[in-house]
């Protein structure tokens, strides 16, 4: 199993944010997490990543425990995620960005001059190779997300976590996600979980879909049964 | 930029030649006073970290330096060495501390460190001279070059090229990975985490090496004196090199000198101005540099420089404080 997470429950206080969420993430494909909004979703990915410590439950990456990892040992693990609300460094360029995404493969597989192509080559495949000198603060909101993209890819994941990369985008904009996203995982061989709130993109790419709501798991299944189902069109689709 | 550093060498050089040798002694104070401000840029400037208390640091390489040459006769090069080795060891115990504190509460810890060091030095008597503090040989050229060169102007060389090697270091580590690493963090350590940096490492080895600069400097200057005592290195100090890095300019090496510049010289032109408000000028000095020049004195001049060259040349690529030292170094 790629990514296995099992009976996973974060408590914060009071508010059970997630509650003996259980579900698998296979290799090569692109998996969806929905829900409305406070469902955990966001909290899942930050268990995964290992900025919150889940108060029970385990996750494996690749048949070995995540749990005892910490946090900024997780790239060198080949996770790598974008954030919800933008997690940029306010005073970087565009390839600064992505050389911090490459940070835990100097060494052995880069030096600054590798890196730097190898940056390079990823903001050309992103389409931003122009404004590689460019200061991140000067580029539009999606542009940015586009340079968080980047940073991830930096990292050469298995696993890509992206935190609802269309939120915030025209329609324009997130139809060219889509196919990015496709691309992606073909030329970069990585398995993607996405959390992503427009539903037209999120039945669009993947291949099998998660289902949360107030911290507990409501459905799994591929788009078209999901889509179908009678819970989530009642908690979820129905409403949005 | 080439061309600038070689012309910045050779005015180094030759100024002792030309100026009186007070002004020499007063420019190895600011050699002294740029190393340690570096120390500051890379803490403040580069890691988002703050310090009221560089002072103490600079207290510990003095002392250091102080008591191997005087007490045990250990020459300079050793203890000079030896005095930035012991504060970057204190200096590292601090990051630990400061890895729990934020923002008001480190600064408050750091000038309680600033703040304990001269009482400390009073007391323990028999290894510091308490408040008559140490006197230490004062440094001759080597044999051969006594004829020609002063003890002035030997020193002069050995700090200018003390600094030159600080800063060559500094530029070499934090042009690449390291540098990144530590802006990632003080930009967003949430982000910088998530990729791979080790936000303990980085945080304790931002403050070993700036405490351990200021430790240099702290030796250079007992050294220059031929004297050690718990009053030079009082809480003044500490928040003088803090002045001194705001004013140079917080994210440039250009800033480090500078800022050297200013504590060497702020003082004595404020003095000009008017003795008894002294403090007033210097309160002046930095509002103006806050509210007008962000970038302090060196991020004022380089927005000057990108001004003037674009209207040379009217499309240059924009750049940020932070690229304009890059750029300086390309
Ligand atoms: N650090 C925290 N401290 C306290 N409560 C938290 C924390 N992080 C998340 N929560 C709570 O956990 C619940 C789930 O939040 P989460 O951010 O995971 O939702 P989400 O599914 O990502 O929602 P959205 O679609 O709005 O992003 C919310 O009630 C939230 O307030
Ligand atoms: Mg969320």
């Amino acid at each position: 199993m790629f990514l296995t997470v099992r009976d996973l429950t974060m408590r914060f206080g009071g508010i059970t944010a997630l509650a003996d969420v259980s579900f698998d993430v296979d290799e090569g494909r692109i998996t969806g997490l929905i829900g409305p909004n406070g469902a955990g979703k966001t909290t899942c990915f930050n268990c995964i990543t290992r900025f919150y410590q889940p108060t029970s439950g385990a996750i494996a990456f690749k048949g070995e425990n995540l749990l005892d990892c910490p946090p900024f040992r997780i790239t060198s693990r080949r996770i790598a995620r974008t954030f919800q609300n933008l997690e940029l460094f306010g005073t970087m360029t565009v390839l600064e960005h992505v050389l911090v995404g490459a940070h835990a493969r100097f060494g052995r597989e880069l030096d600054e001059r590798t890196a730097t192509s190898n940056a390079l080559e990823i903001l050309e495949y992103l389409g931003l190779a122009g404004e590689a000198h460019k200061p991140v603060r000067s580029l539009s909101f999606g542009a940015r997300k586009m340079v968080e993209l980047g940073r991830a890819l930096a990292a050469k994941p298995e696993l890509l976590l992206l935190d609802e990369p269309a939120a915030g985008l025209g329609h324009e904009e997130v139809e060219r996600l889509g196919e990015t996203i496709g691309r992606i995982r073909r030329d970069f061989a990585t398995t993607i979980l996405m959390v992503e709130h427009h539903m037209a993109l999120v039945m669009g790419i993947s291949d099998r879909i998660v289902v949360l709501d107030s911290g507990r798991k409501l459905a799994e299944g591929e788009p078209s049964a999901i889509r179908g189902n009678r819970a989530v069109i009642d908690a979820y689709l129905g409403t949005s | 930029m080439r061309l600038a550093l070689v012309a910045c060498g050779l005015l180094v050089a030759l100024l002792p030649w030309v100026i009186p040798p007070f002004v020499t002694f007063q420019l190895t104070y600011v050699a002294a006073y740029a190393i340690a401000i570096l120390g500051l840029v890379i803490l403040i400037g580069y890691s988002g970290q703050i310090s009221l208390g560089h002072g103490a640091f600079m207290a510990i390489g003095g002392y250091t330096a102080a008591i191997l040459l005087a007490g045990a006769g250990i020459g300079y090069w050793v203890s000079i060495p030896l005095a930035a080795l012991l504060a970057g060891i204190v200096g590292i115990g601090l990051g630990f501390v400061a890895l729990r504190l934020a923002g008001v509460y480190l600064a408050l810890a750091t000038l309680a460190l600033a703040a304990s060091v001269p009482p400390l030095l009073k007391r323990f008597k028999a290894l510091t001279g308490g408040v008559q503090g140490l006197s230490l040989p004062s440094p001759h050229a080597p044999g051969p070059l006594q004829p020609f060169v002063s003890s002035e102007t030997w020193f002069y060389y050995l700090t200018w090229a003390l600094a030159a090697v600080a800063f060559a270091l500094a530029w070499f580590v934090l042009r690449g990975r390291v540098g990144r690493s530590l802006r990632a963090l003080r930009d967003s350590e949430i982000a910088a985490v998530a990729f791979g940096v080790n936000p303990v490492f980085y945080k304790t080895l931002a403050f070993g090496w700036s405490a351990a600069y200021a430790g240099i400097a702290g030796a250079i200057i007992a050294i220059v004196t031929a004297y050690a005592s718990p009053d030079v290195y009082s809480v003044a100090l500490s928040l003088e090199l803090l002045i001194g890095v705001v004013i140079g300019g917080l994210h440039s090496f250009l800033g480090a000198i500078l800022g050297g510049i200013v504590v060497e010289f702020l003082p004595l032109w404020a003095q000009k101005i008017n003795p008894a408000v002294e403090s007033v000028v210097y309160g002046v000095a930095l509002i103006l540099v806050v509210i007008f020049a962000p970038g302090g004195l060196a991020g004022g001049l380089s927005r000057l420089a990108r001004a003037l060259r674009i209207q040379a040349t009217p499309r240059s690529r924009p750049a940020s404080t932070i690229e304009a030292i890059s750029e300086k170094s390309a």
